[in-house]
């Protein structure tokens, strides 16, 4: 997905402010930044649940206010930080987004899903709401899963949870990433887990991408000051940031 | 004429002292609500005066003209209460208008076509006044819930959104509870009619002297006429106030004025 001088207003907050980015197909794109620098924001923009007033988003080249919204939103799932299920069974939350174009999810579908994410089979008749954290989170995926998406936007789904249950959901999206080849834009607050799972990394400060390069070269080297800087929670605002220009990778 | 009034001096005195008694409380228990009970007080007395009046006046003369006048009269005076309970929601004065407008018109003129009642002013301007009422309470319930529902379930509308819904798919849940806290008294009311209390229509009737069971045949019909009313009334201003809260392009946009309405 390409993003291009992408500017946002919430109320009276300019949340973005020009922003620019690249997401490779098959990759898995990760965003970094102080809290409020406009990371959700931009996440919200590639799926249109904020309609940027300046700047465009291209999906394989086509811009997505093109796309008709619904279908969009199938191809480009969203992750939030908080797993919202529905009333229901755990089989029910995962069939609602076919459900709303009046498609079926079979059984068999619904098992391969849960093992897609990494849950046992038996979680199917569970009370949605009944799960922990970790398990929500996953069934979460797997229902983005069902949607059968081209690319999936995580908003720090992993920031409320535990360390193990994190892994969790970190293996099921790199075993997705590799297996499926499914795009990946992943917010996250763990610099760790930018190590761990990136192939690009983004860095976002005061509603721009100011730094943007292949994981290993901004994770080491002489870029290494960023993760410290972040680790350290200096990218507040007035903070000084590098302001090198993202690269432009089509 | 004037006995009626020096009559009716004594009993408003009375009523009055029982006034003084809630002022009393309200001051003894700091509730501070003795400046609204005075002003209820005082404007009860005046608008049913006035009423009263108009309502003499009108049935003297018994044109039908009479009545889409004093309909519209309602409309507007209901359509600005519940506008004022639909805080927050953009043009929430209109949608409520619009809401009560159509329950009104498609009430009325079932119960007209239908010969229910006779097409006279004695008859149609009380009943007129019992739909409008009803679907004003209906309709300030309905939007003012639906406006909450969506802002407290924001997460849940985005997360549907997020995987492919409609905004009607999205805030199908949100939009039936709305309509079923807009419709339950009225619900409950028809339930227990007669068992807990005598509802207005017959009481009024029994204390003007009509046969028990005329003003019980009254009754029932006022009661299902205003569940149609209240049915048509929460589905139009449910519908109406959803489309305010999504934009064109399939977001959930919290109105800023609803933020600041909601806290
Ligand atoms: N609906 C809104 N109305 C007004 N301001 C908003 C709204 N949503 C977000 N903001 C503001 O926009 C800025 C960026 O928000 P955003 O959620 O995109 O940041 P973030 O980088 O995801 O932060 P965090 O790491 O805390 O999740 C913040 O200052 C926030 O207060
Ligand atoms: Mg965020």
């Amino acid at each position: 997905m390409a993003v291009r001088g992408l500017s946002v207003a919430l109320g009276d907050t300019d949340v973005l402010t020009g922003a620019t980015l690249s997401a490779r197909r098959g990759a898995i794109t990760s965003l970094i930044g102080p809290s409020g620098s406009g990371k959700s924001t931009l996440l919200r923009c590639l799926n249109r649940l904020v309609e940027p007033p300046a700047g465009t988003v291209m999906l394989d080249g086509v811009d997505i206010t093109t796309i008709d919204v619904s279908l969009l939103r199938r191809r480009v799932g969203l992750m939030f930080q908080q797993a919202v299920m529905f009333p229901g069974t755990v089989a029910d939350n995962i069939a609602v987004g076919p459900s709303y174009v009046g498609a079926e999810v079979s059984p068999e579908r619904i098992t391969e899903l849960l093992r897609l994410v990494g849950l046992p089979e038996d979680l199917r008749t569970r009370s949605a709401r009944d799960l922990s954290g970790g398990q929500a989170q996953r069934v979460a995926l797997a229902r983005i899963l069902a949607n059968e998406p081209e690319v999936l936007l995580l908003d720090e789904p992993t920031s409320a949870l535990d360390p193990r249950a994190t892994r969790h959901v970190e293996d099921a999206v790199l075993h997705l990433n590799r297996q499926l080849g499914i795009s990946v834009v992943w917010v996250s607050h763990s610099v760790d887990q930018v190590a761990r799972t990136a192939h690009d990394v983004g860095l976002l400060a005061a509603g721009r991408v100011v730094e943007f390069g292949p994981a290993e070269h901004l994770l080491s080297g002489e870029h290494a000051h960023l993760s410290g800087e972040f680790a350290a929670g200096r990218f507040d605002e007035g903070a000084p940031v590098s302001h090198h220009r993202p690269e432009e990778t089509g | 004429m004037i006995d009626g009034w020096l009559d009716f001096l004594p009993r408003l005195l009375g009523a009055l002292s029982l006034v003084a008694v809630a002022i009393a409380i309200s001051v003894w228990q700091r509730l501070h609500l003795e400046g609204n009970m005075l002003i209820a007080v005082v404007r009860a007395f005046l608008q049913l005066m006035i009423l009263g009046f108009a309502l003499q006046w009108i049935f003297g003369l018994d044109a039908w003209l009479a009545i889409p006048f004093a309909v519209a009269v309602m409309f507007t005076a209901a359509g600005l209460t519940a506008g004022s309970r639909a805080k927050g929601i953009p043009h929430g004065g209109w949608l409520a208008t619009a809401a009560i407008v159509v329950a009104g018109v498609l009430t009325l003129g079932v119960l007209i076509v239908l010969q229910v009642f006779p097409f006279t002013p004695r008859y149609i301007i009380p009943i007129a006044g019992m739909i409008i009422g009803n679907s004003m309470v209906v309709t300030g319930l309905v939007m003012s819930s639906l406006r909450d529902a969506l802002m407290q379930q924001r997460l849940e509308v985005e997360t549907a959104l997020a995987l492919g819904a409609t905004p009607k798919q999205a805030a199908a849940g949100q939009l039936r509870r709305a309509l079923a806290t807009g419709m339950t008294p009225i619900i409950d009311n028809t339930k227990t009619v007669g068992l807990v209390a005598l509802p207005g229509a017959m009481t009024g009737m029994l204390i003007a002297g009509a046969e028990p069971l005329a003003a019980v045949q009254l009754q029932i019909i006022v009661m299902y006429m205003l569940v149609g009313a209240s049915a048509v009334a929460g589905l139009t201003a449910a519908y109406l106030c959803f489309r305010q809260f999504f934009s064109g392009s399939q977001q959930l946009q919290i109105p800023q004025e609803a933020d600041k309405a909601h806290q």
